[in-house]
């Protein structure tokens, strides 16, 4: 039945290319009214990309637009939506100190009287959707205000909603409810493009499923017969393709060409450095992630590491483990035996944890600041640069800075340059090098070649072998599959706030930590 | 066509060139300012300017007016590197002039050495106090300290008007609303014969030095810039936010609080219902037209007070309103943060190639 209907949006040849980069190549794309489509792709596969040249934010390199079996130009939002397109974005608008009929007027341009609150009712009713259009914003959950992003692009009686990643953000209750929302609005005849990475949910929700990998198309699915397994290998690829899955910006590591390169020779039953038990962190802010029961442990001489998508928690973790958010209690996490739940970073660095955040401006580094005063940043809990006193040490500072420049071969015009002149590579190996130096006994160090160019992704894979080499444990969290493969003894994966079992290396492909970065708590659960 | 191009790095020629093209332009437009009111232009410059200048006294007074300018911008500008707020100064000076003044008139006729530093001691509790609410609110329920400053700032002012014509008036001053005068061993020494020039003047240039090593070598004022950059460096950091406010705000009221004692204790003698020409308010100006920096400060406070005293001059002079002294000093900021732009970016003429 569906079938024999013509497609509501036809998308033919979508190409888009950014400096760099191509991040949609000659990309093809139907979706019929009625139809549940899943689009499914890692991050960096181009999907925000497509959906935002279909909803008019962006506007195609080449290629053509059908809506309703004609061509049409979209050339902004406002167009998309008198088509009938509507999108829910990841990140919601809306103002906190305003009112749900407020926040739905702004956005619909209606005028917020009686007659719009009854409708919001009304919608909100019918679609299983409560909301009280007297409540402030500031009042609801997570899972309420996005009930307010999709009501207010109800309204506008769409045929096509795009919803991005809708359920990151959400409970399992919520992401039940929304589903059968969605159900029933499909069951109406609106088309949904609903993009994910979570295999779980689109073989639930999805009629049919368009893979991207590196900006391409490379395959269409049947979400309800394939296994999450074929989704995760169509997802990621072949592990000898997925260097070109990151859409070209992750470098190679260096022993790619030689295979896996056998784990360091640690000693099996090396010491625990560090382990966390049932870690429990509440989210931090209305947009972020709570962690829950995270249990790990780090030997020294280990190089662990936990593979996901960006936005599973990763920054929650790096935060709960360099102690930039504390844990409930000083025991849930240990340093070499020590209590450290409670401490701040700067204990926990003079203890011997040092950490590399994802950011590299803003967090890792201050943007304006010279690459001396940015060693001051971390290495003054550490010797050399540790003073001890209330003054800083800027002579010390200047030479572990032109240390770190000679010895990671960071280009730059000396200590003095300005964090924001270098390149990302750059700055990413002066960061690494800049916790290395300071001879930590234990390493957190988050996404370390995201964005980076190949030689500096050497570099730094290179200082972290010898790293854990020289006994020091290593946590690396990292969305490049690739470089989690080549460099760890054992790894585990991040989901939703929640750790996965973790495994040898040896013991596991990429296609089973695809299954455990897709929400798989272990691979026997998966099976 | 003129048009704006952003800079690859920004102008550190600008950073300072800025307050200079300000300075430039205010002039310009006082001059405007002064030909629309039918002054002669020369003559109103020279009486705004220089007159001041030229007497013992005058310099003397430059020194005064300018001596709790600086120490308060010098504490400012600590505290707006990292991004704190605090725009009740004003109130926190009041408030030490009514701590240490009352101090002051506790210790009535007492002739001893510790009159002056318990009244120093009093300034400084008295602007941190009342610094600290704002602190307390911004770091307990993440209160704008924008706002809750500026309101202490009002509850300051009414306060000491309050005190003056209650329990601190002058039992012998004929229901006057001002304290009795404060007795010698409660007044700072003036050195300088023929002038009022006294120890505030010098604890400035204190000021401004400790602010400069604060900022520049400390692990504390490191902190503080970083906070004002990159929050989340600074959580990496293992940077405290909380006692970074904290310090800010107490840092600006006991400067703030100490000016006001100095006042009190210095040119005015005594608890009077208003006892600054808006020293706190102007001293912000005077951190921006500074850049925040110590150094800066000392110059943008000189200037700033040279405007106090061209006022006066241009009042008794040429007869023009004393609000001519705020309309520079609001020129001048307004010029600022104009000039502001060329920081990070460039005028470019002709079209777009």
């Amino acid at each position: 039945m569906q079938s024999a209907s013509p497609p509501l949006m036809r998308l033919t040849g979508i190409t888009k290319a950014y400096p760099g980069v191509l991040a949609n190549d000659a990309v093809d794309l139907s979706i019929r009214a009625g139809e549940i489509q899943a689009l499914l792709g890692e991050n960096g596969a181009g999907k925000s990309t497509l959906v935002k040249v279909m909803y008019g934010l962006l506007q195609a390199d080449a290629g053509s637009v059908h809506w309703d079996g004609e061509a049409v130009t979209i050339g902004s939002p406002a167009r998309a939506r008198q088509l009938g397109i509507a999108m829910v974005f990841q990140h919601f608008s809306l103002f906190d100190a305003l009112s749900v009929l407020e926040n739905v007027a702004l956005g619909t341009g209606l005028d917020a009287d009686a007659e719009l609150a009854e409708r919001i009712v009304s919608v909100s009713e019918r679609y299983g959707l409560p909301l009280d259009p007297n409540r402030s914003v500031y009042t609801l959950s997570v899972g309420e205000r996005q009930r307010i992003e999709i009501v207010r692009c109800l309204l506008q009686e769409p045929r096509l909603l795009i919803m991005d990643e809708p359920t990151s953000v959400l409970t399992p209750v919520e992401v039940d409810t929304l589903f059968e929302t969605l159900a029933r609005l499909a069951a109406e005849g609106v088309a949904i493009l609903y993009i994910s990475h979570k295999l779980g949910e689109i073989r639930a929700l999805c009629h049919s499923a368009t893979i991207l990998r590196g900006g391409r198309r490379v395959a269409d699915a049947d979400p309800a017969r394939a296994s999450a397994d074929d989704l995760a290998r169509l997802m990621m690829g072949d592990g000898v393709q997925l260097g070109a899955a990151g859409a070209g910006v992750l470098g190679t590591p260096a022993n790619a060409s030689t295979g896996r390169q056998a784990p360091c020779p640690s000693d099996a039953a090396g010491t625990v450095r560090l382990s966390t038990s049932g870690l429990d962190l509440a989210a931090g802010a209305p947009d972020a992630l709570a962690l829950r029961d995270i249990t790990l442990s780090i030997a020294a001489g280990e190089l662990v590491g936990i593979a996901g998508v960006a936005g599973n928690g990763q920054d929650e973790l790096l935060a709960a483990l360099a102690g930039e958010r504390r844990a409930p209690n000083a025991e849930d996490v240990l340093l070499d035996g020590t209590a450290i739940g409670r401490s701040g970073p700067g204990e926990r660095r003079r203890l011997g944890l040092c950490s590399v955040p994802e950011e590299r401006l803003g967090h890792g580094a201050v943007p304006e600041l010279s690459l001396s005063e940015n060693v001051l940043l971390t290495a003054h809990h550490r010797a050399p640069v540790a003073r001890g006193g209330p003054l800083l040490d800027r002579r010390a500072a200047k030479a572990f800075a032109q240390r770190i420049i000679e010895e990671f071969d960071v280009r730059c015009d000396g200590p003095d340059s300005v964090a924001s002149s270098l390149s990302g590579g750059n700055l990413q190996k002066f960061i690494v090098g800049r916790e290395i130096l300071q001879a930590p006994g234990v390493l957190v160090i988050s996404q370390p070649t995201w964005g980076v160019d190949a030689g500096a992704a050497a570099t730094i894979h290179r200082a972290l072998r010898a790293l854990a080499a020289d006994g020091v444990a290593v946590l690396l969290i990292s969305q490049d599959l690739d470089e989690l493969m080549a460099l760890c003894d054992r790894i585990g994966a991040l989901c939703a706030g929640r750790l996965s079992t973790f495994y040898a290396t040896a013991d596991v492909d990429v296609r089973q930590v695809g299954l455990l970065m897709g929400g798989a708590a272990s691979l026997e659960a998966a099976a | 066509m003129m048009r704006l191009e952003r800079r690859a790095v920004p102008s550190r020629v600008m950073v300072w060139g800025a307050p200079l093209i300000a300075l430039g332009l205010t002039l310009l437009a006082g001059c405007a300012l002064f030909a629309l009111l039918g002054v002669p232009v020369l003559a109103a410059l020279h009486a705004f300017f220089v007159e001041p200048l030229t007497s013992r006294y005058g310099l003397g007074e430059l020194g005064v007016k300018a001596a709790p300018l600086v120490m308060i911008a010098v504490a400012l500008s600590i505290g707006f590197r990292a991004q704190v707020w605090n725009i009740g100064a004003e109130g926190q000076l009041i408030a030490g002039a009514i701590a240490g003044g009352s101090v002051a008139l506790a210790l009535y006729e007492i002739e001893a050495w510790y009159v002056l530093p318990a009244m120093v001691l009093g300034g400084l509790a008295g602007g941190m106090a009342w610094a600290a609410v704002p602190a307390f609110l911004k770091v307990r329920f993440n209160a704008n300290e924008i706002l809750t400053s500026l309101m202490m700032s009002y509850i300051a002012v009414l306060l000491l008007s309050l005190l003056v014509s209650g329990p601190l008036r002058d039992p012998d001053g004929f229901n006057f609303p001002e304290s009795r005068l404060f007795h010698d061993a409660a007044l700072l020494p003036r050195p300088w014969s023929g002038t009022r020039l006294h120890a505030g003047a010098a604890v400035a240039l204190l000021v401004v030095v400790a602010g400069w090593v604060l900022l520049s070598r400390t692990l504390l004022g490191f902190a503080l810039r970083v906070h004002g950059q990159a929050p989340r460096a600074a959580r990496h950091a293992g940077f405290r936010a909380s006692s970074l406010v904290w310090f800010s705000l107490l840092a600006g009221g006991a400067m703030a609080g100490l000016a006001g004692l100095f006042e009190v204790a210095g040119p005015i003698g005594q608890l009077l219902p208003s006892i600054s020409p808006g020293y706190g308010f102007t001293a912000i100006i005077v951190a921006f037209v500074g850049r925040l920096h110590p150094v800066g400060v000392l110059f943008a406070g000189l200037i700033m007070a040279l405007s106090y005293l061209g006022g006066e001059s241009a009042q008794i002079t040429l007869g023009l309103p004393l609000a001519v002294t705020g309309v520079f000093q609001g020129m001048l900021l307004f010029f600022l943060l104009a000039t502001d732009v060329l920081i990070r970016y460039r005028v470019r003429t002709g079209t777009r190639t």
